[in-house]
């Protein structure tokens, strides 16, 4: 049976009716095929506007609109919804933008804008004939959610959904949970101490009883998808039962291994069995696998051999024999909060790190900040121990350098450079703290007012130029770079040297990208929606994105994002079911070939091939009718519903036969 | 294996000995240098101006030549001769617009065909450092060198590209391959103040003592080098240094081709060394690489 189709023509004030001719385009569009009532009023988005297509839609028993007006993307809902409510599906009432596509770009030729209107309405009318009537898909949620990485971004969104009555695990890779933030002694603005903070939201998150910490763990495979995602966690094994240890440390005392101690960022040495650590969080011992003798190659003297925290231990915590577990949680959503590594030192050759033991990276300064670091918190020089009397702390290492290193700021080093600046003026009275930076990036509350504060009285020399490079001189380091604001080259003797490194996404994060599904930017900083207005959405639904994972930045910009994120998720958690948009793609199933071209096409992962009939699937969850597939399919078995290639095809053949007309 | 070969205007002169070891030990090591015929002058500068070209037309017409005279490749051993001819070829290949200038100028069809090659990239690349090392007859056992490689050798990296910019190592792998034992020296990249000697010899000073004080620091015997001006900064300021630091000990400073000849066991009295300033020779007596 024929549809009984309707048109209604806005003139958007004058944007379309001072281009387009509305009468006549009414009067043409009258006369199409199946068109039953056609008319023209000033804004059709108005409330009047939207009751008259509403009260015509009744009268005339209208089974198909077309709105000639504005942009699908600014009234398509309204008319939607206005036709749903009076009892029309609302899937079968279309757009046709006369304004955007046609009186905007020819405002000096009515005749032509006219009937490339009519044009445009025919084309539209076609695509209604074929629209079928739709429902929206119901998705189950499961209100539980996995937060990949337990940096203070894991944990503030974690506590932050946890408290608002949702179930929350913690996978974080490492033994213990805390990120970098447990590396930093005091932080700026406000030289809060930081271990202390930290301390108590990781106490919080032990004792929470929605929040499940797996340490030790990663994502082994990310199944389903928004509202329905199943995890699996591979969990290394912890070697010691911490419901038995009372970490008295007699272990680490026995343990003949000594390697560089990463925590401290080798400015101390560790044995096999270890507190990963100075948090009191932290006070159970770690057995790392790979330095242990007992697990050394069997060839080797050593191998197998050793169990001597085995033997040490009075209470019988320690079990060599410990396998790795599989654990599988069923969430809702996901937040990745992987956080950042620091880009590696020894890119900069010209800086002597890794050569020389008195060029260290910004870590291992505050490493020695820490009053229960490898120093004490004292600031001593990794070379001979002594107290340096001249510091040069150089800004932007690697960051800002698109030929060579990154393009990007790492956000964070201009103010942590000058808070270690300003901690080791206040230690060493008697040294002077040199600083190298391009500009300086104070741009947040209070932040302009610390840096100077350190510069007035504190006394920070500033200079402001590139360091070339770093060498050792006589007794000393030399530092050569210049001063461009005086214009001269600068040779400054120094005793320690600290590199602001760039921050760059964790390692290991492009196969963790791949696993979640989720886009990554050029430089592996997991990519948001939009930047202004989804900065918190990855490329797949229901997963979010928190912390320097997504971008550097310092702990006051993490912590909002993290609990942007979580609320986020409990908006979507504040519905019972999850509603996606019917118009997605389908398969023919006569005609699928089961090639699984789709299958890699398709940016969000909606397509899985049927074990069975050997048909590609989609999953109506995820698919996002990009039309991907569609274009790929060797066969032409997918569609887009309600956008078949017939329908474009009629489409397009509207404009063809029309064209020599207008 | 024949290699076209532009001395340039200093080998001709000054750096005679550069030439003739570089001549005589390809010999040996069996290909040879096949000079250019009818070259000029490179002009010793690269433009440092984009819209300067006529000083780019001497090394396009030497670089039009070498294709004219049936060749793809072009070998020199004076590292300004590389860094101009090579960074001239940069622009022939990638920018049509000067190109078309400076082609049109001096009414030549080249776009770039011919491939710059420095005679240490000919070793690394084309004999290889391995079969060099087999070639040598008398190992430089015992010699410290610092390997100074200058400004022009390998800036700016992107268009030269003989080594990575910060810490080359073709230069050290070289004399490693001679026998010699490399040093580590800060300096090694440094410029040693270059043609500012003929009008601020201070500066040249300057820089000479830096670079050769870290080389003596690193407990460097000697120092070698590619360039002409380099050896005539390094070599020639020393007396002046002397003069303000009397606690500065003189040092030799020769053409790495020179050390060369040496291991390939080329006559040392046709080597050239009396032409240095800093005698090598009492050096090489003691390390027993002379007689
Ligand atoms: C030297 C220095 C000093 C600083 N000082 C300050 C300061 O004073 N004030 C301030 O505001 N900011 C400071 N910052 C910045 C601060 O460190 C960061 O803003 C903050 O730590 C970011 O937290 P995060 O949770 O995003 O990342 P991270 O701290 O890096 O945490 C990420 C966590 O995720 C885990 N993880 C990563 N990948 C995986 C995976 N695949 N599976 C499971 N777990 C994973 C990691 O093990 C880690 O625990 C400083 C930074 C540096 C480098
Ligand atoms: S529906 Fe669009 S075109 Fe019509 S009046 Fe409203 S804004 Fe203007
Ligand atoms: S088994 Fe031996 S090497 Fe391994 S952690 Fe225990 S004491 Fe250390
Ligand atoms: S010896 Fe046993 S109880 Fe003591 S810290 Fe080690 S594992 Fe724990
Ligand atoms: S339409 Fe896009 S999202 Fe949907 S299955 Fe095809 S490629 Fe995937």
């Amino acid at each position: 049976m024929e549809k009984k189709l309707g048109v209604f023509i806005c003139w958007c004030g004058s944007n379309i009716a001072s281009s387009v001719d509305v009468d006549k385009a009414a009067a043409e569009a009258a006369k199409l095929d199946g068109v039953v009532h056609a008319e023209n009023y000033m804004y059709m988005c108005s409330d009047p506007g939207q009751q008259l297509v509403k009260d015509t839609i009744t009268e005339k028993g209208l089974d198909g609109v077309v709105v000639a007006c504005c942009s699908p993307r600014m009234h398509e809902n309204t008319f939607r919804k206005a036709a749903g409510s009076v009892g029309l599906n609302s899937y079968l009432l279309e757009i046709a933008n006369i304004r955007e596509q046609c009186s905007w770009v020819h405002q000096n030729n009515k005749p032509l804008a006219t009937a490339k209107a009519v044009s445009i309405i025919e084309g539209t009318l076609d695509k209604v004939k074929e629209n079928l009537p739709l429902e929206t898909i119901t998705i189950d949620l499961t209100k539980r959610v996995c937060v990949v990485g337990g940096g203070i971004a894991g944990i503030m969104s974690a506590l932050d959904l946890a408290n608002a009555g949702y179930d929350v695990v913690i996978i974080e890779r490492e033994p213990a949970i805390g990120g970098h933030m447990s590396q930093i002694s005091q932080t700026f603005p406000y030289f809060h101490n930081v271990p202390e903070l930290l301390k108590k939201k990781i106490d919080e998150v032990n004792a929470h009883p929605r929040i499940k910490v797996y340490v030790n763990s990663e994502v082994d495979v990310l199944d389903g998808y928004v509202g329905n995602f199943n995890v699996t966690i591979k969990t290394r094994p912890a070697f010691v039962d911490s419901a038995k240890c009372t970490a008295c440390g007699k272990c680490l005392e026995v343990c003949p291994v000594k390697v560089d101690d990463e925590f401290n960022r080798g400015l101390s040495q560790r044995g096999a069995i270890f507190r990963y650590n100075q948090l009191e969080t932290a006070k159970i011992p770690v057995l790392e696998q790979g330095d242990c003798l007992h697990f050394a190659d069997s060839d080797s003297e050593d191998g197998g051999k050793c169990t001597a925290c085995v033997d040490a231990c009075p209470e019988d915590a320690i079990d060599l024999g410990t396998i790795r577990s599989l654990n599988e949680e069923f969430v809702g959503a996901i937040v990745m909060a992987t956080g950042y590594d620091l880009y590696s030192p020894t890119n900069m050759p010209e800086y002597g790190a890794g050569k020389i033991p008195d060029v260290i990276d910004a870590l291992a300064f505050e490493r020695l900040l820490d009053p229960k670091g490898p120093t004490k918190g004292q600031v001593l020089r990794p070379s001979d121990g002594a107290v340096p009397k001249k510091v040069v702390f150089i800004q932007c290492v690697g960051s800002r350098d698109p030929e060579r290193h990154k393009a990007y700021c790492s956000r964070a080093c201009c103010m942590y450079t000058a808070k270690q600046a300003r901690l080791y003026r206040q230690q060493v009275e008697e040294g002077t703290a040199y600083i190298s930076y391009m500009d300086i990036r104070s741009d947040s509350k209070d932040f302009e007012e610390f840096v100077q504060k350190g510069m007035e009285e504190e006394n920070l020399v500033y200079i402001r130029g590139r360091v070339a490079k770093v060498i050792e001189g006589d007794g000393c380091l030399q530092v050569f770079t210049s001063d461009t604001l005086s214009g001269r080259q600068v040779v400054i003797e120094a005793d320690l040297v600290v590199l602001a490194m760039a921050m760059e996404p964790k390692a290991g994060i492009r196969e963790l990208a791949k696993k979640m599904n989720v886009t990554i930017d050029g430089d592996a900083f997991l990519s948001e929606t939009h930047i202004k207005l989804y900065p918190v959405e990855s490329s797949t639904k229901g997963v979010y994105l928190a912390g320097c994972g997504q971008s550097p930045k310092d702990i006051t910009d993490t912590v909002s994002q993290a609990l942007a994120t979580a609320g986020k998720i409990q908006t979507m958690f504040s519905n019972e079911t999850l509603i996606a948009d019917p118009l997605i793609a389908e398969v023919k199933d006569d005609v699928c070939s089961g090639c699984g071209i789709c299958i890699e096409i398709c940016p969000y992962g909606a397509r899985l091939m049927n074990e069975f009939t050997r048909i590609s699937d989609v999953n109506q969850a995820v698919c996002q009718g990009c039309g991907a597939c569609i274009a790929a399919c060797p066969n032409k078995a997918c569609e887009l519903i309600n956008s078949t290639s017939r329908q474009f095809l009629r489409t397009i053949g509207d404009f063809a036969s029309r064209s020599e007309a207008v | 294996m024949k290699y076209p070969y532009f001395p340039g205007c200093t080998l001709y002169t000054k750096a005679k000995k550069l030439d003739d070891a570089g001549r005589e030990c390809s010999l040996k090591l069996g290909f040879e240098l096949d000079e250019l015929k009818d070259w000029t002058c490179c002009g010793a500068t690269f433009p440092l101006v984009n819209d300067q070209h006529i000083t780019m037309s001497g090394p396009t017409r030497i670089l039009a030549d070498t294709k004219d005279q049936g060749n793809d490749k072009l070998v020199t051993l004076c590292s300004v001769c590389f860094n101009v001819l090579k960074r001239t070829n940069n622009v022939m290949r990638t920018d049509e617009e000067r190109r078309t200038k400076v082609t049109d100028f001096i009414e030549r069809d080249y776009n770039g065909e011919v491939e710059v090659l420095h005679y240490l990239q000919v070793l690394r690349d084309e004999i290889g450092f391995d079969v060099l090392k087999e070639k040598v007859v008398k190992p430089l056992t015992g010699l410290k060198v610092a390997c100074y490689y200058g400004c022009l050798l390998l800036r700016p990296v992107k268009e030269i590209g003989l080594d990575v910019m910060e810490n080359p190592t073709i230069f050290e792998d070289f004399i490693s391959a001679l026998g010699a034992e490399p040093v580590e020296f800060p300096y090694k990249i440094e410029c040693c103040g270059a043609f500012q000697a003929v009008h601020s010899m201070d500066i040249a000073t300057r820089c000479s003592r830096d670079i050769l004080n870290s080389a003596k620091n690193s407990a460097a015997d000697l120092v070698i080098t590619t360039c002409p001006l380099c050896q005539f900064n390094l070599d020639d300021r020393q007396p002046e240094i002397q003069k303000s630091d009397n606690r500065f000990a003189p040092i030799p400073v020769v053409y790495f081709t020179q050390m060369l000849a040496l291991a390939l066991d080329l006559p040392a009295a046709d080597l050239g060394f009396e032409r240095n300033l800093i005698d090598p020779l009492p050096l090489l007596k003691e390390k027993g690489l002379v007689s």
